[in-house]
């Protein structure tokens, strides 16, 4: 009996609408948020992270309601991020109803608001978001949505940033973002391996037999995925069953 | 019937709000003794530091009506942080009181497995509670903590573990507890909070 494996659906959002790309470019629109997280929820999801990546300032009240309307959807987490820069921010995050709050860009250049949000809201509520993008044999922490480089080798900041009060990380491989060629495993297992918290795995799940590599091989303590979900490719129940066959712990609806 | 949703100032009050309301129960937010005092039913819902609880609770005045409740025999479902107030201090804030309703310290869970527990998991039952009434050990629960109530005594309805046995569901009379978030935990969580509606009616 352990923890089970959790499958984690994200809902990226321009603030209203949820929204798709590759790469973190070229958006399409993907669906209402909160239909979307109506499903999921009911489908078996163990977790909701819904992101902001547009957050710019004058669209925050929008992203609010968005928060709202998603959580009254859930009997389960939400994780809410994109734009967080103050612990203000956070507040306003989790009063709309988010049981944690994702920082990331800001968090680089102020890793003090990592330890603020914890002690705030408690380590279980802050998620480190780290895109990472591998250069020769390490990797690099990228910034602005996968742009720009932070300058930061990926192992120690996650290292820091649990330091630092983070309670958990969520791993995207820029790499691997929207290429469904699976998830990256040498990165997963590095982090995984190097931290003492949750890791979340992202970017790049297309088949079932990505995320039972990322379980197995990847050590992931979870896996997020976001089109493959939306464009109903790919069933949560159904990828659950498949994984328990393969004898992975996964929660199933009793 | 009225249930008092402990607002002690941080936690996860909405959430446990709007399960309730999901159930179909009637609740209100109490953050001064009085409102405690008129309610049916008290939850204490909990999460961040221990700290932050015990001083919310003291601060709004809370410690005392929320033991004599206790005392009268008023039905109390405590979750997460709501489950290690009530022993009489924690590892977490060591210069705190707790409640003391229950002997022991609540403490750190072992190094060596990954924290904080965050996810779902399962219960050993070790007794049979009203509160547990249609749960198995099949069923999920959502954990998110590092410190957890590892000594067991008979109040212990459930454990759970996660590189040791500790707490999961606690049950002393009246009162019960709960170190998981029923208000997140799907579908059985849901039947957990009927289940409590139901034995405080």
């Amino acid at each position: 009996m352990s923890l089970a494996h959790r499958i984690i659906p994200c809902l990226d959002t321009d603030g209203a609408r949820v929204v798709k790309g590759v790469n973190f470019a070229g958006l399409r629109d993907a669906g209402d948020p909160a239909e979307l997280a109506a499903r999921y929820n009911a489908e078996g999801a163990d977790e909701l992270v819904v992101l902001d990546i547009a957050a710019s300032r004058d669209r925050r009240p929008t992203f609010l309601e968005t928060i709202r309307r998603v959580a009254a959807q859930l009997a389960i987490p939400l994780t809410a991020g994109g734009g967080i820069r103050t612990l203000e921010d956070a507040r306003s995050v989790v009063n709309a109803g988010a049981d944690k709050v994702t920082v990331n860009t800001a968090a680089v250049s102020n890793p003090e608001l990592i330890s603020e949000l914890s002690r705030e809201f408690g380590a279980q509520a802050v998620v480190l978001a780290i895109d990472a993008k591998r250069e020769d044999k390490r990797w690099d922490v990228r910034v602005r949505g996968g742009r720009e480089s932070a300058h930061l080798d990926a192992l120690d900041w996650a290292k820091r940033g649990v330091a630092l009060g983070a309670g958990e990380i969520l791993l995207t491989s820029v790499d691997r973002d929207g290429t469904q060629m699976g998830f990256d495993l040498e990165l997963t297992t590095a982090v995984s391996a190097t931290v003492s918290v949750p890791v979340i795995a992202s970017g790049g799940a297309k088949s079932p037999q990505h995320f039972a590599e990322v379980f197995k091989k990847g050590r992931a303590d979870a896996a997020l995925a976001a089109s493959i979900f939306h464009d109903g490719t790919q069933s949560i129940r159904e990828l659950k069953e498949l994984l328990a066959a393969q004898g992975i712990e996964v929660r199933l609806p009793c | 019937m009225k249930i008092a949703l402990i607002d002690y100032g941080a936690g996860n009050v909405p959430s446990v709000e709007r399960a309730l309301h999901k159930l179909g129960a009637e609740s209100f937010r109490a953050t001064a003794p009085p409102e405690v005092a008129r309610a049916d039913a008290i939850i204490l819902p909990g999460v961040g530091h221990y700290a932050a609880l015990i001083r919310g609770l003291e601060g709004r005045g809370l410690r005392s009506p929320l033991l004599e409740a206790l005392a009268r025999g008023m039905p109390f479902l405590g979750i997460c942080l709501g489950l290690q107030s009530l022993y009489e201090s924690s590892e977490e804030a060591p210069e705190l009181a707790g409640l003391s309703v229950l002997p022991g310290r609540v403490r750190a869970l072992p190094a060596g497995v990954k924290l904080p527990h965050m996810g779902w998991n399962r219960l050993r039952i070790r007794q049979a509670s009203p509160l547990l009434t249609g749960i198995s050990e099949k069923d999920y629960f959502y954990f998110a903590h590092t410190f957890a109530a590892q000594d067991s005594g008979v109040e212990v309805a459930a454990t759970c573990h996660h590189g040791t046995a500790f707490a999961a569901v606690l049950q002393k009379e009246r009162t019960f507890a709960v170190q998981f978030h029923p208000e997140k935990s799907g579908a059985s969580g849901a039947r957990l909070l009927q289940n409590f509606l139901r034995l405080a009616a």
